[in-house]
């Protein structure tokens, strides 16, 4: 369990976070979702004792990540950015984090047979692929074998057969009983591995809720197309208190309002033919976007100070 | 990446160890030796430290002849024997600011501060493998390098043996000059966090900063001279003075690593307080 608890994060002038609060819950996969330079990064440092709040506690498992004795069985974490030194091999790097916790090389070499970098364990971390890089991170997030994993953006910049790879993996890791915190900007990629969404826009918390929320939320509101010769009959049949029609060709409605079901039935009981009967659904993405929209708006209206947030979070 | 993988198994092999300063002084000796800019830096340091006192009284013997009697009379082949630090010197101190600053130019430090989140383990265990690595490798070069010397300027009757006064004392102090001087590096490259900066101060502090006093009037700089660092630091590795404006032996010595350690403390500070 991940406590965030009103935590502020300025850098200088810059507000990276703003009061935000929320949890973490044991044992499932939580998206953290919000636009680039939301304070994502920034809050999943706050998480691992990197940065320290301005204001506010995190704790992982009731406690700061300082006080941990053996943070690496704690928590796993793979940062966005690079955190490698390029001069030396994956084996190294892994075998030196390893030595910290009194961890075997055995222990090593299975971590890096997981990720599937055997080939490659050798040779400068430097020269990896972004893809590589990855893989060494997830390598490093499982080396102490821990209860909790924080991947920051993990399938940014895969290929699909990447991504593909990475959501095997938090699908077995959810499997196995772990909690994944794992951020994105992208909600497709939530809606296919996350029970529960925290959304963030400008370093504020702008939803903690699930990813079935979301989509039920999404198609709340959202129109079904009906194509009938009888366009103007059947408006008058939809008629009602709460609904709306709109037609912008002839033979085509747009309704606001009504099930598609209902919306069936009522016409079988006028006798109007109906060519098309459609819900139109409104993606993931677009229920996302809405959510984010004012944050993103802001964002770009004042992108000098964005691109500054950018820039202290990378 | 070509292959397909399948996604990790669950794990059993995973030893729950904690963290202790003995461990993660190991992480930091196998960190030291896994790069090749480091094994390149102490591979230098080394052949530095054992030609420049042969090269150096190789020339001297050949051109012994044609040595003026002043320079016959003031030679000393003990201070040649140890002279190899003059180069050995650069190596150390840059390779020090390295051993820290490469981890905040690469991200590294997040890695290892996640690993140690109470920080300073880290910080004490870099000081303490690359100190020792250094220690060892230069008190055995500084050994090499006066035994060698000795054998050279045996064909003019100027060798020392290793019992005479000062010998042994500039042989080991020299080694523990340049482990001083590398301790400087971590701190300087811990306190300044970045490759550029941390040599830049080094080299600052310890070579441009006596090329300023020279600068000031001659009796303020006489002042000041013996206390720079490098002034204060090399009295150990010398059995001779051209002057008689430095502290003693081993006092320029302890001055040297009240600096020293008053840097690594400002580093210690910072490292705890600052964001990774």
């Amino acid at each position: 369990m991940i406590t965030v608890d009103h935590v502020t994060k300025r850098y200088g002038e810059q507000l990276a976070v703003d009061d935000l609060t929320f949890t973490v819950q044991p044992g499932i996969v939580t998206g953290f979702l919000g636009p680039n330079g939301a304070g994502k990064s920034t809050t999943m440092r706050m998480i691992l004792g990197l940065d320290r709040p301005t204001s506010g506690t995190v704790q992982v498992n009731g406690r700061c990540y300082r006080d941990f004795d053996a943070p690496l069985h704690e928590i796993g974490a793979m940062l966005e950015a690079r955190a490698v030194h390029t001069g030396r091999s994956a084996y190294h790097h892994l075998l030196a984090m390893a030595q910290t916790h009194g961890i075997g090389a055995p222990r090593v070499n299975e971590v890096i047979d997981m990720v599937g970098l055997q080939k490659v364990a050798r040779k400068r971390a430097g020269g990896f692929s972004l893809g590589m890089g990855q893989r060494l991170g997830i390598a490093s997030a499982l080396l102490g074998d821990p209860q909790t994993v924080i991947l920051d953006e993990p399938a940014n910049g895969l290929d699909p057969e990447g991504i593909k790879w990475i959501r095997e993996l938090l699908r077995r890791l959810a499997d196995e009983g772990k909690t994944v915190f794992l951020s994105s900007h992208l909600m497709s990629e939530m809606a296919l591995t996350a029970e529960h969404l925290v959304i963030v826009g400008r370093g504020r918390l702008i939803a903690d809720t699930t990813v079935d929320e979301v989509v039920s939320q999404a198609s709340a509101d959202s129109a079904v197309l009906v194509r009938s010769p009888q366009a103007a009959a059947l408006r008058a049949a939809l008629a009602g208190p709460g609904v709306s029609v709109r037609s912008e060709e002839a033979e085509v409605l747009e309704v606001r309002g009504l099930a598609a079901e209902r919306i069936g039935e009522l016409a079988a009981a006028a006798h109007i033919v109906l060519h098309e009967l459609t819900p139109q659904r409104a993606s993931l993405e677009e229920a996302y976007m809405r959510l984010t929209g004012d944050a993103v708006e802001y964002r770009t209206a004042s992108a000098p100070a964005a691109a500054a947030d950018l820039e202290l979070v990378a | 990446m070509s292959t397909v993988t399948a996604p990790p198994a669950p794990t059993t092999t995973a030893f729950r160890g904690r963290v202790t300063q003995a461990r993660v002084a190991r992480a930091e000796w196998t960190k030291l030796w896994s790069l090749r800019s480091t094994r390149w830096s102490l591979l230098f340091a080394v052949v530095a430290m054992v030609a420049l006192g042969i090269g150096i009284s190789a020339v001297q013997m050949s051109r012994w002849g044609s040595m003026s009697a002043h320079d016959r009379a003031v030679y000393d082949s003990i201070d040649t024997g140890v002279g190899g630090y003059h180069l050995a010197q650069l190596a150390i101190g840059v390779l020090g600011v390295l051993v820290i600053s490469g981890e905040y130019s690469t991200g590294m430090i997040r890695s290892s501060l996640m690993a140690v989140p109470k920080r300073l383990p880290v910080l004490w265990a870099k000081l303490g493998v690359f100190t020792a690595v250094t220690f060892v490798l230069m008190l055995v070069s500084t050994f090499i390098s006066f035994f060698a010397v000795q054998a050279i300027v045996t064909q003019h009757h100027q060798q020392h043996a290793i019992g005479d006064p000062h010998a042994l004392r500039a042989v080991v102090g020299t080694a523990l000059f340049l482990t001083v001087l590398g301790a400087l590096g971590v701190g300087l490259g811990a306190l300044v966090r970045n490759t550029a900066g941390g040599i830049a101060s080094f080299v600052g502090l310890l070579f441009v900063l006596p090329g300023v006093t020279a600068l000031l009037p001659h009796s303020l700089a006489d002042t000041i001279n013996p206390y720079l660092p490098l002034n204060a630091g090399f009295t150990v590795t010398t059995s001779t003075f051209e002057n008689s404006h430095h502290l003693s032996t081993w006092g320029g010595f302890a001055v040297f690593c009240v600096y020293t350690a008053v840097v690594i403390a400002a580093a210690a500070v910072q490292m705890v307080r600052r964001d990774a």
